[in-house]
């Protein structure tokens, strides 16, 4: 086994990459594309950074190829990104010009490379149109959104379709995300790497040294939300069941989110927040720098609880991440939320501050069950969001494509068909 | 079922010879585009929907996300419960054995049945919230040879404890619908042993697979082999 194969099977077991052989070996050769627009920052970029080597490391001749644009064309396509997410969004003629003629441009210099391929996964609205560039394409093509669609606002949706109804299938990250379209609609929820630096075990000392840096006390009990000063994630709620905890139980509140200033929206949400924390020393508000991964690992490690009051989500990768480190999650009742806290098993729905307040004292005080919560979150992961099982699920669509899109797939010899 | 021989000629076969080849499977979720926000309209897309889509919300659902203790085992009382607070449903439709059906279209009207009972009992049509709606999804199955072979039964014992998943849910749940008998897979093989493992096999028989995570299932074999066969797999 290669090195990076050894290294997943130390965290996963090597009946799953056992597993992931045997499918792979069915794909053994072919030439698979990846393409995004981005080849730094962003959860897309992270998982192609290790699904690349991994599909290498199984015999598949997997390339990552990136898009670039210009500025006009990255603001049409965040209009798109915020459009597909339910946001009002105009776009001008002009800029879905720029946004066509990108893809034009890149195509000239990618369709030599596509068209030769066997797969083409095509990332997120911005390389799209490529398809329709390349005609002379003798692959599958995939279009794979991991935008949350389940409510996207129309009129742009209808100028996407356009572009994604040509593609042989397409991927949403959760049931609620698919739409009309003239093909498949594969299924695959996201997944963490357990070995990125937002993930990996970390020594104890470096976990300890959070408190240090953060002016944290380690003798409080900790409650902590990771993520983007935004409503949705509604960090006044968060703070408001702080407080109702708080006057029976004692406890610090940490709320760790990115920088604002390029999002004036995210700006004033922060604002909002230090202004509800104003006065209370435990409500510790940290703006951190977008690769502050270990730092947000340790935190995330030296808590007792996880917070993600979301009151709209995708997914919630961070609500992965939380309790791959065994802390049990308090959560909003939405979305992908639901799919990873299981109420009363590996944390607590809530829709009110006060519901969150509640369970936030009952695990405080239960310790056993706080424990208890934890190792059933970690093994819910381990078993079903890790970065091995999302791949194992491309891989079978891959092999679905292109054997046939029947109900069975028998890849043996004496199997009955 | 592979009851395979290693002679090219079924015909011989003898006890000595049966292999059973160990597969293993990966699902693929799809959307079906089937959705429902009411009662009402769960019950009309319950007799639209393709077959796959009734199998994938009674057993395919086991491959998927899960958690040991599941409050009801299959995905149509699930939501009948936590979407549309409808507890008598969720309960009814929990009772519903997929394993006592032929066929999936006989477990399809048996749903169907006991959704439009409720309707007809029900003042107002039960509603769930818009982002609480049913989608209905199926599942392809990719199914792989893993290359190991068992030749003697009691190394059931020792090779059930390391199959994947995959495995167990081909051999043990996959199998019922893949077979002219319904019957899990290591029944099937023990049952050409002229006999010699039909206790064996009537304990097999008495495992419910409906009410437990895959895990659990897995649990349950290796408790069973274990004990017939003995901790170092030959009795």
């Amino acid at each position: 086994m290669s090195d990076i194969l050894d290294q997943y099977a130390e965290v996963v077991g090597t009946n799953v990459m056992d597993h992931l052989g045997q499918l792979a070996e069915q794909l053994k050769g072919l030439k698979v594309v990846h393409v995004n627009s981005t080849k730094e920052g962003g959860g897309v970029a992270e998982i192609l950074r290790k699904f690349i080597p991994l599909k290498q490391a199984l015999g598949i001749d997997a390339t990552w190829e990136v898009i670039d644009g210009d500025q006009d064309f990255y603001q049409c396509t965040k209009g798109f990104h915020n459009a597909l997410q339910g946001n009002q969004v105009y776009l001008n003629e002009s800029q879905l010009q720029a946004y066509e003629e990108t893809n034009r441009r890149n195509a000239e210099k990618l369709c030599p490379i596509l068209e030769d391929a066997d797969i083409v996964f095509i990332h997120d609205p911005q390389p799209a149109p490529l398809l329709n560039f390349c005609k002379n394409r003798r692959g599958k093509w995939i279009w794979r959104c991991h935008i949350d669609v389940s409510r996207p606002y129309r009129p742009v949706w209808k100028y996407m379709k356009n572009w994604v109804s040509s593609y042989d299938a397409s991927i949403f990250s959760l049931p609620e995300f698919a739409q009309r379209l003239p093909h498949h609609q594969y299924l695959i929820s996201p997944s963490i790497d357990p070995l990125s630096e937002k993930n990996i075990d970390l020594p104890d000392e470096e976990v300890r040294a959070v408190f240090d840096e953060f002016g944290l006390d380690p003798d409080l009990p900790m409650v902590t939300q990771v993520s983007r000063y935004d409503l949705f994630k509604d960090p006044i709620g968060v703070i408001e069941s702080y407080k109702l905890a708080k006057r029976l139980t004692p406890l610090q509140l940490v709320l760790a989110g990115g920088g604002a200033t390029d999002d004036p929206e995210g700006e004033a949400v922060l604002e909002m927040v230090r202004n509800a924390a104003e006065g209370d020393p435990d409500i510790h508000v940290l703006v951190l720098p977008p690769d502050a991964h270990r730092k947000i690992n340790a935190l995330q490690r030296a808590s007792d609880i996880v917070m993600q009051k979301s009151t709209k989500e995708g997914f919630g990768l961070t609500v992965t991440e939380a309790m791959w480190k065994g802390k049990p999650v308090i959560g909003g009742d939405t979305g992908g939320i639901r799919l990873q806290v299981i109420n009363h098993y590996t944390g607590f729905l809530v829709s009110t501050p006060e519901g969150a307040a509640l369970r936030v004292r009952y695990l405080l005080h239960r310790r056993d069950r706080l424990r208890e919560m934890g190792q059933w979150a970690r093994k819910l992961v381990k078993e079903n969001f890790l970065l091995t099982r999302q791949l194992k699920e491309y891989l079978a669509l891959m092999i679905s494509l292109l054997i046939g899109e029947h109900e069975r797939l028998e890849l043996c010899d004496e199997c009955p068909f | 079922m592979e009851n395979a021989c290693n002679g090219d000629n079924e015909n011989d076969c003898t006890s000595e010879y049966y292999q059973f080849h160990v597969r293993d499977c990966a699902l693929v979720s799809i959307a079906t585009g089937h959705r429902a926000q009411n009662l009402r309209e769960f019950a009309h897309e319950l007799g639209e929907v393709n077959p796959g889509s009734i199998y994938h919300h009674f057993w395919g659902r086991l491959m998927f996300p899960t958690f040991a203790e599941p409050e009801y085992n299959n995905d149509f009382a699930s939501w009948a419960s936590h979407a549309l607070h409808e507890k008598a449903l969720a309960e009814r439709l929990s009772m519903i054995d997929p394993a006592e059906h032929d066929d999936i279209e006989s477990l399809r009207r048996e749903v169907i049945e006991i959704v439009e009972s409720r309707l007809d009992e029900s003042e107002m049509v039960p509603w769930a919230r818009t982002d609480q709606q049913f989608h209905f999804l199926r599942s392809q199955i990719v199914v792989l040879d893993t290359g190991r072979v068992i030749e003697n039964p009691p190394d059931l014992s020792y090779v059930v404890p390391e199959l994947t998943r995959g495995s167990v849910f081909y051999h043990f749940i996959d199998a019922r619908r893949r077979t002219d008998t319904h019957s899990d897979d290591f029944s099937a093989w023990l049952e050409g042993f002229e006999g010699r493992y039909s206790d064996l096999c009537r304990k097999l028989e008495a495992l419910d697979p409906y009410f437990s995570p895959l895990e659990e299932i897995q649990v349950m074999l290796c408790e069973l082999f274990g004990d017939y066969f003995g901790n170092g797999g030959y009795k």
